[in-house]
């Protein structure tokens, strides 16, 4: 596992402040990501996961905080930065094919006027096969499965060519062979010195999948290492005590299952 | 027959017809695919105010200051309507019902006010609504053709940023793409294209001329680019026919008629085309029941 | 009674039966199918007169009510069909019925006086000159059938009102409850085609859209109560009548635009001036909440500088927080105003207030700790 602590940290975030109208949403987060880590974000819902990530991708706008890259602020390094928003978030029937989704992910690189060639498309295979989608590229997005569209956006990110990628639960709703695959992606890119910041919901595979753990409930209540920050008590800490602990007692470092929890307010 | 082809009047009026067609095709994929079928329908009622003003302020019946203010009117309507969805709790369909008969109720007024004026304006609401194909003259030919090569330019231009904005608007502003100004650039465009089209179909049938010929496209083609050339085309077919029955049974409205003819094509397309066609899907069902028994 | 009095109640009645059946239109978003009906009941005029050759027989709004609700028909079933999304439907079903009747009137009625100006727009000035005998009362006929509108729409309301609500609100639950949903909502569909045949004689199709949906837009501002909504949007839309009639009056000019314009104006004002969710209102608020969230995140600031053993993270405070200098005095000016910091020895330090404050907003931002 990697957690090494002298390395310095890839990602910054200090003191986030995001508000919806009088409520908060996320209060004074700090979080670190070093290069090479793959970093877990779990919390409730409600918690402010998603807002995180579009906290620091510049969507939603932030009262106080900063985001900063390599220690430079997050708007020069802009390129530097992947997203995999929500499988939810677009619309499946959009008449397009696979091969036209992936090239997207150089429209940043590219700039105003100028259109995706031949090595952008060459490019993209390259990423559709990396996510093991080669022979779909001609495929209408409509039809192809959950697991497979979730992959297309992945590869999408990986088109991006960048060195940090945010996740927006890149796991939700996908088939074993899906999972597998993007748990064998996230470990290529740890060996390629990325770092991966994803929103999850499955606490039983954080310790499998990844290195770093943040705690968000509003507030991040720990971030670091999965070994040193992800046990019961900091997890009852986030998760405000009502969790419902399922599993076998048996278990050594057993986590919750199934958590429920009032929506924060 | 024949000598409907060789008919300068309707050669104009169906060129004129066919590049109105293909401009709001081609336009209309993407406002289709953004839904926002409705707003053109919207915007197209909001110019008359516009129109009416232009000419009582500055009592010349010039086409194209009318078009100005039509435009300009429209353009007011589209920035009112984004105005209210996004500093009130009004929805998105009542804030576009709003600014559709508010500014229409103003027109009418004003049209009134104008009527009653002796020697004034007396083109009168009739041709606002349906427009007037058969008064399509050279000059307006040349306008929509600029209309046209304009839309078609700027598609081309702005292909991909038309693209994330219709498909994935959050990840497009994660690329760091202003796409609140891209939507506002690409709705005024649709203005553009509406006032252009008000002369031949009108107001009431304009947002049909849009939403139509992509909507029929859909159903045949999978990619954005074959679907926005297939609704162009469709666009104009459904131009020139409109235009060219109008003519055979003189005395029918082209621009109805146009509406018709693209609602044929619609009709068609939803039950016939593969795959995604009512029929084809309906046959399937029955097979697949077939093979359960 | 005089001509101009009978032309505002008409005007009135028209309103708020528009009104009534607009708040559950508007709350269950179809505002837009408003002005769907509103265009296809003249196909349903057209085919009717087909049938009976009268253009004064009430069968002509039998007629048009049923081809309210099969417009509304149509599109849920194109929006079902999965190939276009709901707004495409409703764009794509009444061009198409409405050039139909344009059509047929060109084709078939050319001679009767069926126009699609006055359909639209209507006269209103006009109204009084049609009468009929009601009970002995010499009355305009618009009246009567408005007045009878009116009466079916309170009637229904009345008598559905809980099922209406809940079904607006949570149409899963009304289902689960046995109310049928989609009775209820073909019969809304139903009294909208109803009123819209009864207020577009005298007030236009395109206008009853304006009457439909802006008052209870507008009153959808200034409560979240349904009763008091729909009392509010039937005041708007009679206020908007009103107002319309005597702007009409005094420019000599079409009255049911200038209903239509007046509706506009008056969801304008509300717009800017509602109490709480007004233009005004939300400004004002926002800048209060810009401050009073900075000063918390101020407090908040220096009380974890202080848990950590620094005394002055003054300094520090723009760069940290990604504040203006300007914007970060103005804060730090406030908040010692308000009695949160002090300076001290140079520094600036939390006061108990301050301090209380800090722990209590880092209390509440999650219910755990």
């Amino acid at each position: 596992m990697a957690s090494n602590e002298t390395r310095p940290a890839a990602l910054t975030v200090s003191d986030l402040t995001v508000m919806y109208g009088e409520k908060p949403v996320l209060w004074d987060v700090d979080l670190q990501m070093p290069a090479g880590v793959l970093m877990a974000v779990v919390g409730p819902n409600g918690a402010g996961k998603t807002t995180l990530i579009k906290a620091i991708l510049g969507l939603v706008p932030t009262v106080a905080g900063q985001i900063r890259i390599d220690g430079r602020p997050y708007a020069e390094q802009r390129q530097r930065v992947g997203y995999v928003p929500q499988r939810g978030s677009v619309d499946w029937d959009f008449p397009t094919r696979v091969l036209d989704v992936v090239m997207m992910g150089c429209y940043g690189r590219l700039g105003w006027l100028r259109r995706p060639g031949k090595s952008e498309q060459a490019a993209a295979l390259r990423a559709l096969e990396q996510v093991g989608m080669a022979d779909y590229a001609h495929r209408q997005i409509g039809r192809l499965s959950g697991g497979q569209q979730q992959r297309v956006f992945l590869a999408r990110a990986l088109m991006q060519e960048a060195d940090i990628y945010l996740m927006d639960e890149p796991f939700q709703g996908v088939d074993a062979p899906t999972e597998r695959a993007i748990v064998g992606l996230f470990r290529e890119l740890r060996t390629r010195g990325k770092c991966v910041l994803v929103v999850h919901h499955d606490l039983q595979t954080v310790p499998e999948y990844f290195d770093w753990v943040t705690l968000l409930n509003v507030r991040s209540f720990a971030c670091g290492p999965v070994a040193e920050n992800f046990n019961e008590s900091i997890l009852r800490q986030t998760f405000g005590g009502h969790t419902a602990w399922i599993g076998d007692e048996s278990l050594p470092g057993r986590v919750p299952t199934t958590v429920t929890v009032p929506a924060v307010g | 027959m024949v000598d409907g082809w060789l008919d300068y009047t309707l050669r104009t009026v169906a060129l004129g017809a066919a590049l109105l067609g293909g401009m709001s095709g081609a336009l209309g994929a993407f406002v289709f695919l953004r839904r926002q079928s409705m707003a053109g329908d919207a915007i197209a009622h909001a110019t008359l105010p516009g129109v009416v003003l232009a000419f009582l302020l500055t009592g010349q019946r010039e086409p194209y200051l009318l078009l100005g203010g039509a435009a300009l009117a429209g353009g007011a309507g589209v920035l009112l309507w984004i105005a209210i969805t996004r500093w009130s709790r009004v929805k998105q369909d009542s804030a576009l019902g709003i600014v559709l008969s508010t500014f229409l109720g103003g027109g009418v007024l004003l049209l009134n006010l104008v009527q009653n004026r002796p020697g004034a304006y007396q083109a009168g609401l009739n041709h606002f609504l349906f427009g007037q194909a058969a008064t399509l003259l050279s000059r307006d030919v040349v306008l929509l053709a600029a209309g046209a090569l304009g839309v078609s330019v700027l598609l081309l231009l702005f292909w991909k940023e038309f693209q994330l904005l219709s498909f994935d608007r959050a990840f497009g502003a994660s690329l760091g793409w202003p796409m609140q100004r891209l939507d506002i650039g690409f709705t005024l465009l649709v203005v553009a294209a509406i006032v252009l089209g008000l002369q031949s179909v009108g107001v009431v049938l304009m947002s049909a001329l849009l939403v139509a010929p992509a909507a029929a496209a859909r159903q045949w083609v999978d990619g954005l680019g074959a679907m926005v050339l297939l609704a162009a085309v469709l666009g104009a077919v459904a131009g020139v026919s409109g235009t060219l029955l109008s003519a055979l049974w003189t005395g029918l409205a082209t621009g109805p008629l146009i509406v018709l003819c693209a609602s044929t094509l619609v009709l068609f397309s939803l039950l016939l085309a593969p795959r995604r066609g009512l029929v084809w899907r309906q046959l399937d069902r029955l097979a697949a029941q077939a093979r359960l028994r | 009674m005089g001509a101009s009095l009978e032309i505002q109640l008409i005007a009135v009645t028209a309103a708020v039966a528009c009104a009534l059946v607009g708040v559950f239109l508007v709350l269950r978003r179809m505002a837009l199918m408003a002005d769907a009906i509103s265009h296809t009941v003249l196909l349903g005029i057209v085919l009717s007169f087909f049938v009976v050759q009268d253009l004064h027989s009430p069968w002509l709004l039998l007629g048009a009510a049923l081809m309210g609700v099969a417009t509304v028909g149509l599109v849920e079933a194109l929006q079902r069909s999965g190939l276009v999304a709901e707004d495409a439907a409703i764009a794509l079903v009444f061009p198409a019925l409405f050039s139909l009747a344009v059509l047929l009137i060109g084709l078939y009625a050319r001679n009767v006086h069926l126009d699609a100006d006055v359909v639209l727009m209507g006269e209103l000035a006009l109204a009084p000159f049609e009468r009929v005998l009601v009970f002995g009362l010499d009355l305009p006929q618009s009246l009567v059938v408005l007045a009878g509108v009116l009466l079916l729409n309170l009637l229904c309301i009345g008598l559905f009102y809980k099922e209406l609500k809940l079904s607006t609100f949570d149409p899963v639950l009304a289902a689960t409850l046995g109310i049928a949903p989609a009775l209820l909502h073909y019969g809304l569909m139903a009294l909208v085609a109803v009123t819209a045949v009864g207020a577009f004689d005298s007030v236009g199709a395109v206008l009853v859209v304006a009457l439909i949906v802006t008052p209870p837009a507008a009153a959808h501002l200034l409560t979240d109560d349904l009763q008091r909504m729909l009392l509010l949007s039937a005041g708007i839309g009679a206020g908007s009548a009103l107002s319309g009639y005597w702007l009409a009056r005094w420019l000599d000019t079409n009255i049911a635009g200038s209903m239509a314009l007046m509706a506009g104006v008056w969801f304008c004002v509300i717009w800017a001036a509602a109490p709480e969710r007004g233009l005004v209102a939300l400004l004002r608020r926002r800048a209060r909440q810009r401050w009073q969230v900075a000063e918390r995140v101020l407090a908040l600031h220096l009380r974890s500088a202080e848990e950590e053993g620094s005394t002055n993270l003054v300094d520090r405070l723009p760069e940290r927080l990604r504040w203006e200098p300007k914007f970060a005095h103005q804060v730090l000016r406030r908040a010692e105003a308000n009695g949160l910091v002090q300076h001290q020895a140079g520094g600036l330090v939390l006061t108990e207030r301050g301090r209380q404050q800090a722990d209590y907003s880092s209390s509440r931002i999650t219910g755990s700790s």
